[in-house]
Order: structure tokens, then C-alpha cells, then sequence
């Protein structure tokens, strides 16, 4: 593994971010890795939650932006809830995932199809007031490149009657574009400052 | 009891069987429900991913349009619960974050109502009423109530104990089933990464189904749409990792209480589940 | 004219390396009254005080203003150097400008100059209005009290005991020995404990010096340094110890079985019973809560088949007064109830998740398996056990934030004794950090390496049973990976917390507690074993976690503090105090209902008001009770208390010269 170089520029940088926009003490981590320890998908992890608040602390913005492990995360919120310090790590998790949106950080490996998954349904959101389960899931297929993965679920599903070919579109769909709208605004002023 | 309704995308559709079982048994058990018209996505995790003012404010806009009917608003969806109960805590908690979303919604929510989970409705009457009701004890039935995350964390909207809550078996007991004590209830099912990463969630999912076989549960109750398509349509998949598996139903909640209540299955929709549920049927005569 | 002579001190680098201390002396020689203002690199030390003794006869001081440390620190000190140059002691005042200046505000030495010069010019004012104080004298009972009969009060008392005193142990259960009855080995010799307990409870029983009370707990305090008056509550033992000889028969006979105490749960005794074959003393006692005969009024085995006829059903509880010097509390430490917030270990439903202290059991030769390793559910030998360390330790969320401090030790003893006695068994402890320090502790652990115990750096997550094992689910941070393990037995080491009722009694005798209600000294490290209350000490864990040879230091420390009040009959007592005028009092008594230490009394006095006698209430201070902490001053609302040392008059002029 590549050698770390820890003398990066504004090391407290990242470390106030986060502390800022969690609301969380990431300072009084003191490492004993009880989130890392029962953290559902931790075995799926590039990075484990507790190196993740220690890099945090280090200021090692890329490597973090760069982890697979802040998409995995499925905000079980365990490791929240079992932290001696009170830490909700659950939260730095989430603030990091929105920092590396809003930083156009590239996810990789598998957070590909989990951001991809929740592009797509904000977008159905947006589009239509409530998820329309079945072209999101249409679309899902296309775009990560498996067409006919969840052929027989689907099929299933459809039997069921557990799938709708049309959206229910509730009246208000406009206000819910605004509430996007304003949104991309608010957070684009944001980002410029 | 009247309430606002809030189903959530899911019981729409993938979950419509959730959707009629909550309307059935609320009904017999008097609860009046008036679905909030125009009510769009709580956001779900996706929401609060991307922007948590977002997710704050798809939240708020529906907690808005409960408040205009002046009702407090059960949603059934454990997902749904969480993210409107949480957004009216952290609202409250915030009066500037408040004031930022009712601008970015453009319809002001008050706080004036409250948000109830699907448990805190049926447990609002006692157990005694539920027992009155019930007309065919869910005898035989060896349930593994499982409540995943979202009703139970984060500790500002836990509708019981996060490690070994015990409110979902209290009410499967007052309609005569057996429960197990089982060590995975509030273990995470792996959540959409069924969906989007299917071979890491496979094996979360397995770790649950495997407790609860091994408790000697015959079927598992849950009150989640996502954890429902995740026990019950990807058993098929999880069984590999399971070494002494036997199919394990997974019903709703209120599914298992229409049953004890004397609904009929197709009422409640219990041809809907991937892993057959005439098992449970029979038990129950 | 008083003529004040002013010392600043520049504490080495302390004071000096942010303080401009030459201009402070500077600053200070033109304050009023002051003759003499001067500097001196260590104002404490040998050549510091004589530089005072010195200055104040040649120029001939009547006051005299040290700018230094915190007066906790050196007053004493400075009194005595005054008291040498034949000055009264009291007419000398601190200007903190160490703690309070120079270490609080180093980042802006010259605003800490500044603020030094006000100090200093705040004691100057106060000086110009002190008053010589002279100190009277109370007498000394010379008989002390210790509460508590585990390893700490036993030491304490044979102490005292031995050094020519009367001693009175009160303990509340039926036997003496305490936590360390109950341990198999001390770390890290690996001696056995009974072998150093047992001994000290029979030579405890035995001194002729030492009167015990078992059984028994302590109800009142009054009173005050060397002159306090104990009621002490003997429980019924329904049992009548002058007549009973110890024979056993009663509870052989005993038809009512519950968990014992002093097994932790893991082994039964009677309702009538003693707590272990070597109590001391070694009569039983009916627990009235669980007998038969007191719950359901059918039984009396026990009456039938005693053979001295010593059972008593009738037996009531005694109040015992006693008058005593000193007391010495030594009330130890209770386990922490893991069992009622660690949800993810199991809330305690797990038969096979015990604490370290029920371990201890477990291995004791004496214990429920006679020192076999077996689990509570099956009776099978673990193949594998796992130790958590740092539950409730250090945890703010579920339990405490400090470290209990004996568990590294005594966690490294049980996974050697895991290893010794189980050849093969695997043995898994999972840490946050390995702290050993203490003679020979750091190469007790290193061997329980070396014996081949697996150490994981990290906390458990989740314990959870599958089939007739447990999973630990924890996480081993060097590795950066989750990891899991089976076992057979899992052992919690969960946190010294003070033993129950610790808060309660500390109200009761007139002590303060600490955030976590072990009992506070009145200094760290000036004096680390007094309480805040003049005449009450403290030896063992109820002053803070300790192990055993701490412990015994602390308790042996106290009693020496004992013997030191008791060398006189008589002690002089401080003579900043509270003091009530009584033609300005008008009896409201707001004043007694602030006092801590419960040293305001109405007293009646009689006067000629126009010819006519009358009589009427005011307000008393006990100077031996008084600690002089002033608030009654504050409470008086006639201004009718003034605090020696601290009257209206020089609080008033201090704030003048900070604020005017």
C-alpha cells in the first residue's frame, strides 16, 4: 500500500466541514472501533468507519471522498447508537456522501450503482411527486449496464399486481419541482462560496 | 381514533398487500383514516444522501399537508415514519433550519401534529382491544418479530428499546401467537443495496434469516416495505448461505394480526409473498 | 500606618516566563502602605523566606503580601515564615498570580502583567485590614471510626488500633472482608487473597483495641473534629451472638435456598446464614426478607434445632451511640450494573456473559465449582473465553468516563489463570489500551502474552448466543477489520463504581462527592487523604478506584492522619471563622439554613432594653463545626456575620482596588 503523507495542506479544514454540517464531535473519537465492530455492511468496506473518523481527524480529504465505504453505508445507524461518545457516526457518514456530490468526487467499484440508484430516484421523485418503482428500476438496468438483471423478480412483481406501468401523478408535482428548484439554488450559492 | 393516512410510495405498489392489511385492521380496530390528498415521497434515503435540507423539506411538505387537516399522520412504512418523525424532531430542534425549509417548501408546517408509527396505532387502544378482536388465536404460529433499523434508531424517534424492543411481540402475543427471543431483530436487512448491490447485501440478509430458523421461528413479522422485498423475495438467493434452511413466510405485521382478526387471505393479501404462506395458513386453521 | 511589605515570586519560569514580575514589584512599591515591594525567583524556598524574615525586621513590617501560587499551595507556608519573624501569621495575604494569571492567560503575557498588578494591588487593600488572628483550641476525643470492613477499613482500624487507639468498624454486611474476601488471586504476585485477608479479619476481630460491628450501619453523625457523636444502627440478626456458637446446624437445616451474595448469583446460601466459611464473625443472621417464618409466619426450623437456643425472632434493631475523634471512611466500591444499558451484550440474559468479579468466584477454590472453570448454563469447561475490557469504563454514552483502572490487572490474571488451568482453551481479550502502570504490572502482562492470550485491539459491538455458544462480534483496529469469535464464556470487566448508598452516607456525615459519587479530598496531591471535612479521612475505592495495594498505602496513610490528630489532647482550631454580632442579629436563622456544615444554632440572649429585661433568639457559630466557607455572611441579611480572615470591611476594600 502506498505511503500516507500526512502533512496535507489545512489539516483542520476537513475536520471543521464536517464537524459543522454533522453537528457531530468527531474530535472526541477516541478509536476504539465499536462502530467498525457492528457496522452491517463493514465487510463490504474499502475503509471501516473508525479509519474513516481518524482520517478525518488527519485531514485526508481524498482518500476519504475516494471511499467506496461512505455509499455502502445503509445508515442502519448501529453504529450511532452503540458509540461511547455519543458520536452519531451515521451523520459524518452522510455528510461525507453529500460532500463528495457536491465535490463531483467520481464514486467507483460499488458506490457506482448506489449513487446511480439514488439519482435515479430523486429523479423519478422530481418527475413525478412519488416513485414510480417500475421505470426507475427500468432505467436502473439500463444505465448499469444489466439489462435483464431482475428479469424474474420483476416478472414476479408483475404477476403480484405488485407493479404499476403508469405513475400515480398526485396533483402538486409542481410544487415538488419547486422544491428542487430552490434547492439546486440554495445549495448552488452554497457551493460558490 | 381519526388519523391522517400517509401510505408512502411502496404500499402503492410493491407493498399493496401492506397497504390493505394497515386499512383492514385499523378499521376493526376503529381507527378512521383520511389519506393526505397530494401527498409525494418522504425522500427516503436517497433524499437524505444527496441534501439533507432535501430530505428535510420532501418530509416537511407532507407533514404540512397533514397539519392542514389538522390530524396527526400514521404512516406505515417504517422507512416513511422514520424520515417524517425525524424531520419534525430535527425541525423542532432548529428553529433557523425550520424557518429555511418552510420557505424552500412554501407551505409552512407548525409542528402542531405528531407522527405515529404503525405500532404506536395498534398499541394506542392496549393489548385488551386487540385480544377482543381477535376471533382465530394465532395458535401454532412461532413469530420472529423483526424491526430492523428505522423503528428503533436513531434514540429521538425509537418506538421502543434499540437492542431488544419488545412492543412488536407484545401485540403478536395479544393475538395469540408465540414469539421468539432471537438475537438479529434490530440488525439492518441490507436496505436498497439489494437493489443496487445484490451480492453485498445477500449475505446481511442471510445473517437474519439464519437467526431466526435458528430461534425455531416459523415465520418472521416485520412493518417495512424494503425489508419485506429483502427477506422475502431475495430468501431465494440468501438460502445458499444457509445451511439448515427451511422456507421462512414473512408476513406484515398487521398481515398476521388480519389473520387473527379473522380476515380472509386474499383480503390480505397473503398471495402476494414470494415464500408461500399457506404454511402459516394451515397452522392457523 | 500599617507598613506592608510586597514579594512577588516569580516561580521559575511559571509565573516569571509570562509575568513581567520586576515591573509588578515596581508597580506594587507605590500602592499605599506598601514599604517594600521586591522579587525573588523561588519566594518559597529556604532563601525566599528568609529574604521575608529578613524584610520584615529591618523594615519593620506590619503586613505582608505574597504574589505567588494558589494560597491552597503555600499559605501555610508563608504564616509560618511570618510567625518566625514574630509576626502574627494571619496578617499575611496571597495574591494568586500563578493559577490565576500566569497559566490561564500565557498567551497575552502582557495583559497577564496587567492583571497581576491588580491582584496584587487587591491583597495590598485587603493587608491594610487585617486584623491578628489568634487560633483556640478544642479537645480531642481520642477513639476514631471507620466506616466500612473491607481490605481499606481493616487496615485503617488495625492501624490506629495498634498505634495505642480505640478503634469502632462498622460494616454493613454480616461479615467483614469485603471485595477481597471474594477474589481468588492478587495481581501481581498472584498470592492468594484469603491468605492476606482472612488473617487481617481475625486479627481485626481479635484486637482488643477494635470494637466491631457487623451488621450494622451508621445513622447519625453530629459533632465536629475530634468531638463527633455517632449513632450507629444495629441490624436484627435474630440471631443471639453471645449464646450462639458458630455450630452450623441452623442452616443446614435451612429449608429456604437464595442466591448468595457473595457468590455474585453463581451459588446459593440460606435464608438464615453466614456468608462464607471464614466470616468473621462467623455466626449467621436471619435475611428476614427471604425466612420463611417472617414472610409466611410458619418454620422455625432453626429454633427447633439450635442447640444453645440463641435464635430470636423478636430481636430487634439497637441504636448504639458512640463519641469519637476521627472518622475514616472506607465505604469501597460496587460493580457497575451492566446489565440494566448494555442491550448489545445481552441486557444480562445471557447465562454464559458474567462479570470479572464472578469469575472470580468461578476460579476460587472456595466457590460454587470449587475453583473448577465452568460455565453457569451447562456446567462445561470453556474452550474458548473472551474478556471485554472498558464496560461502563470509559463509555460516557451507557456508562462512565473514567477508567476504573484495576481491570487491565486483574483482566490479565484471569486469561493467565484461563491458560493455566485450561491447557488448550483459547482466551481472546478485547481492549482499548493495556494500562499497567505499577511495579511489576507491565511484566505480569507481557507474560499473559507470552502464556499466549490472543489481545484484540477494539470494543465488542455485539454478543449474541448461537447454539450453545456466543458470537462476539467486535472489531480489532490494528487489522482495520471487523472480526468475531466464538465462546464458550465471555467475562465483562465492568466498572468500579462507588458502593451503593456511597452518596447518601456522604450526606450524612458531612462530605462532598465528586460527579460520579466517589468522595472528593481536600486536595490531590496537598491532601489526598482527608475529606473537605476537617476530621473525616478517606482510605480505599470511595475515594476513586484502586487496587489492592493503593489501597492498603491510602488506608494506612489515613490512619496515620488519625494518629496525628490523636498525638494531642487538645488541637488548635483555625481561626477563620464565623463570627455573629449579636446586638446587630435579629434571629431570622437564614444563616443556619445555608450552612453545610450544620454549625449555626439559635441561642437565647438576654439584654436590658429600657430598663426591662428581654430575652431573645439570635444566631450561634460552633467554631469547631464552622469551616469558615462564608456563606452565612451572605445569607445574614443585617450584615450581622463577618468571616475572620474575610470580613465585610476587607472583602469590600478588595473589590474597591479591582474595580475603582
Amino acid at each position: 500500500m502506498a505511503t500516507l503523507k500526512l502533512d496535507v495542506e489545512n489539516p483542520r479544514e476537513l475536520l471543521e466541514y464536517v464537524q459543522r454540517e454533522s453537528g457531530q464531535p468527531v474530535e472526541k473519537c477516541y478509536q476504539c472501533g465499536k462502530c467498525t465492530a457492528g457496522c452491517t455492511v463493514a465487510f463490504a468496506f474499502d475503509l471501516m468507519p473508525h479509519q474513516i473518523m481518524h482520517m478525518i481527524r488527519l485531514g485526508l480529504r481524498e482518500e476519504i471522498l475516494r471511499a467506496q465505504s461512505i455509499w455502502l453505508c445503509t445508515t442502519c445507524v448501529i453504529c450511532t447508537a452503540r458509540c461511547p461518545q455519543n458520536i452519531d457516526v451515521a451523520a459524518v457518514m452522510e455528510t461525507l456522501r453529500i460532500l463528495a456530490r457536491r465535490q463531483k468526487a467520481l464514486p467507483t467499484g460499488k458506490a457506482r450503482p448506489v449513487a446511480l440508484f439514488n439519482r435515479l430516484f430523486l429523479d423519478s421523485i422530481r418527475k413525478h411527486g412519488r416513485l414510480f418503482e417500475l421505470a426507475t428500476m427500468v432505467l436502473f438496468n439500463l444505465k448499469s449496464g444489466h439489462l435483464f438483471r431482475e428479469a424474474e423478480t420483476g416478472w414476479f412483481m408483475w404477476r403480484k399486481g405488485k407493479l404499476k406501468l403508469t405513475p400515480t401523478r398526485p396533483r402538486g408535482t409542481e410544487e415538488i419541482e419547486r422544491i428542487f428548484a430552490r434547492l439546486q439554488e440554495v445549495e448552488g450559492e452554497e457551493d460558490r462560496r | 381514533m381519526r388519523l391522517a393516512y400517509y401510505p408512502g410510495c411502496s404500499l402503492e405498489t410493491s407493498a399493496r398487500e401492506y397497504n390493505h392489511s394497515v386499512q383492514l385492521v385499523g378499521r376493526l380496530m376503529g381507527v378512521e383514516f383520511h389519506e393526505i390528498p397530494d401527498w409525494s415521497c418522504c425522500g427516503a434515503s436517497a433524499g437524505h444522501t444527496t441534501s439533507r435540507l432535501l430530505a428535510l423539506a420532501l418530509a416537511a411538505r407532507n407533514l404540512a399537508l397533514a397539519e392542514e387537516m389538522g390530524l396527526d399522520v400514521v404512516a406505515p412504512c417504517a422507512a416513511c415514519y422514520q424520515r417524517l418523525a425525524l424531520a419534525r424532531h430535527e425541525l423542532a430542534a432548529n428553529p433557523s433550519l425550520w424557518e429555511r425549509v418552510n420557505g424552500i417548501t412554501g407551505r409552512p408546517f407548525n409542528g402542531t401534529i405528531r407522527v405515529k408509527s404503525i405500532v404506536e396505532m395498534l398499541l394506542s387502544a392496549g393489548t385488551e382491544k386487540i385480544k377482543s378482536l381477535v376471533v382465530r388465536p394465532l395458535r401454532g404460529l412461532k413469530v420472529a418479530a423483526y424491526y430492523g433499523c428505522l423503528l428503533v434508531r436513531p434514540r429521538a424517534i425509537q418506538i421502543d428499546d434499540a437492542e431488544n424492543p419488545q412492543v412488536m411481540e407484545k401485540i403478536l402475543r395479544a393475538a395469540g401467537a408465540e414469539v421468539v427471543d432471537w438475537t438479529h431483530k434490530t440488525e439492518c436487512c441490507g436496505a436498497s443495496l439489494a437493489v443496487s448491490n445484490e451480492e453485498v447485501a445477500i449475505p446481511i440478509i442471510s445473517r437474519i434469516l439464519k437467526a431466526a430458523l435458528a430461534a425455531g421461528a416459523n415465520c418472521i413479522a416485520c412493518a417495512c416495505p424494503l425489508c419485506h422485498f429483502n427477506l422475502d423475495i431475495r430468501q431465494a438467493k440468501a438460502k445458499r448461505f444457509l445451511a439448515n434452511y427451511r422456507p421462512l413466510p414473512v408476513l406484515y405485521l398487521t398481515q398476521l394480526l388480519g389473520l387473527a382478526m379473522g380476515q380472509g387471505e386474499r383480503e390480505l393479501g397473503l398471495e402476494a409473498h414470494f415464500v408461500e404462506t399457506r404454511s402459516i395458513l394451515k397452522m392457523v386453521g | 500606618m500599617k507598613r506592608i511589605g510586597v514579594f512577588v515570586c516569580w516561580c521559575g519560569t511559571n509565573i516569571g516566563g509570562v509575568v513581567d514580575v520586576p515591573q509588578v514589584a515596581k508597580a506594587a512599591s507605590s500602592f499605599p502602605g506598601v514599604v517594600l515591594a521586591t522579587d525573588y525567583k523561588y519566594m518559597c524556598s529556604e532563601p525566599g523566606q528568609e529574604l521575608i524574615v529578613q524584610a520584615i525586621r529591618e523594615h519593620r513590617l506590619t503586613r505582608v503580601v505574597v504574589a505567588a501560587c494558589t494560597p491552597r499551595l503555600h499559605e501555610n507556608t508563608f504564616r509560618k515564615t511570618l510567625e518566625r519573624a514574630g509576626l502574627n501569621p494571619y496578617l499575611l495575604e496571597i495574591a494568586n498570580i500563578r493559577e490565576q494569571c500566569a497559566w490561564a492567560h500565557q498567551k497575552q503575557p502582557g495583559r497577564a502583567t496587567e492583571k497581576a498588578i491588580s491582584l496584587v494591588r487587591r491583597a495590598v487593600a485587603k493587608a491594610s485590614r487585617l486584623e491578628p488572628l489568634f487560633a483556640s483550641t478544642i479537645p480531642v476525643t481520642r477513639k476514631a471510626l471507620v466506616i466500612g470492613g473491607g481490605i481499606a477499613g481493616m487496615q485503617a482500624a488495625l492501624d490506629i488500633a495498634d498505634a495505642g487507639h480505640q478503634v469502632i468498624l462498622v460494616e454493613r454486611e454480616p461479615t467483614i472482608g469485603g471485595k477481597m474476601a471474594m477474589l481468588d488471586k492478587t495481581f501481581p504476585t498472584l498470592d492468594c487473597s484469603a491468605c492476606i485477608c482472612t488473617p487481617k479479619m481475625v486479627a481485626v476481630a481479635q484486637h482488643p483495641s477494635i470494637t466491631l460491628y457487623t451488621y450494622a450501619e451508621v445513622e447519625k453523625v453530629e459533632g465536629y473534629v475530634g468531638n463527633f457523636e455517632v449513632t450507629i444502627r444495629q441490624k436484627a440478626r435474630s440471631v443471639d451472638h453471645t449464646k450462639c456458637t458458630g455450630c452450623g446446624t441452623c442452616w443446614e437445616k435451612c429449608p429456604t435456598r437464595v442466591p448468595s451474595e457473595f457468590e455474585q448469583g453463581l451459588g446459593t446460601r440460606k435464608a438464615i446464614y453466614v456468608s462464607f466459611p471464614q466470616a468473621v464473625p462467623n455466626k449467621p443472621v436471619i435475611d428476614r426478607r427471604h425466612c420463611r417464618y417472617f414472610a409466611a409466619g410458619k418454620c422455625r426450623v432453626c429454633e427447633k434445632v439450635c442447640p444453645t437456643g440463641a435464635i430470636d425472632y423478636q430481636q430487634g434493631d439497637q441504636l448504639i451511640k458512640e463519641k469519637v475523634g476521627a472518622i475514616v471512611m472506607a465505604t469501597g466500591y460496587d460493580l457497575f450494573e451492566w446489565e440494566k444499558v448494555y442491550g448489545e451484550y445481552g441486557y444480562g440474559r445471557y447465562p454464559n456473559v458474567i462479570t470479572s468479579l464472578q469469575f472470580e468466584r468461578l476460579i476460587n477454590a472456595s466457590g460454587p465449582t470449587g475453583g473448577k472453570i465452568l460455565r453457569p448454563s451447562d456446567g462445561k469447561e470453556p474452550q474458548s473465553v473472551v474478556f471485554v475490557k472498558c464496560v461502563g469504563s470509559r463509555d460516557p454514552a451507557k456508562g462512565k468516563e473514567y477508567c476504573s483502572r484495576i481491570c487491565c490487572m486483574y483482566t490479565a490474571k484471569h486469561a493467565h489463570q484461563v491458560l493455566e488451568k485450561l491447557p488448550g482453551a483459547r482466551v481472546y481479550v478485547f481492549y482499548m489500551d493495556v494500562r499497567t502502570a505499577g511495579k511489576a504490572y507491565e511484566e505480569f502482562y507481557l507474560r499473559t502474552l507470552q502464556d499466549g492470550a490472543h489481545y484484540i485491539r477494539g470494543r465488542v459491538s455485539k454478543i449474541y448466543p448461537e447454539g450453545d455458544r456466543l458470537i462476539v462480534r467486535g472489531v480489532d483496529t490494528l487489522l482495520g477489520r471487523q472480526v468475531e469469535v466464538g465462546a464458550d464464556l465471555v467475562v465483562l470487566a465492568t466498572a468500579v463504581v462507588p458502593s451503593r448508598g456511597a452518596a447518601e452516607l456522604a450526606r450524612l456525615v458531612g462530605i462532598s462527592c465528586d460527579q460520579n459519587d466517589f468522595y472528593t479530598e481536600a486536595h490531590p496531591k496537598l491532601r489526598p487523604v482527608e475529606a473537605n471535612t476537617a476530621g473525616i479521612f478517606l482510605a480505599g475505592a470511595c475515594q476513586g478506584p484502586k487496587d489492592i495495594p493503593d489501597t492498603v498505602a491510602q488506608a494506612s496513610a489515613a490512619a496515620a492522619k488519625v494518629c496525628a490528630l490523636f498525638s494531642r489532647e487538645e488541637m488548635a482550631a483555625e481561626p477563620t471563622v464565623a463570627q455573629v454580632n449579636q446586638f446587630l442579629c435579629y434571629g431570622c436563622l437564614e444563616c443556619q439554613k445555608v450552612c453545610p456544615y450544620r454549625a449555626i444554632e439559635p441561642v437565647t440572649v438576654s439584654e436590658n432594653a429600657a430598663g426591662k429585661k428581654i430575652e431573645r433568639t439570635v444566631a450561634s457559630v460552633n467554631s469547631g463545626l464552622c469551616q469558615g466557607c462564608g456563606a452565612c455572611t451572605v445569607a445574614c441579611k443585617p450584615g450581622a456575620i463577618n468571616l475572620k480572615g474575610f470580613s465585610n470591611e476587607q472583602v469590600l476594600a478588595e473589590v474597591d482596588a479591582l474595580c475603582l
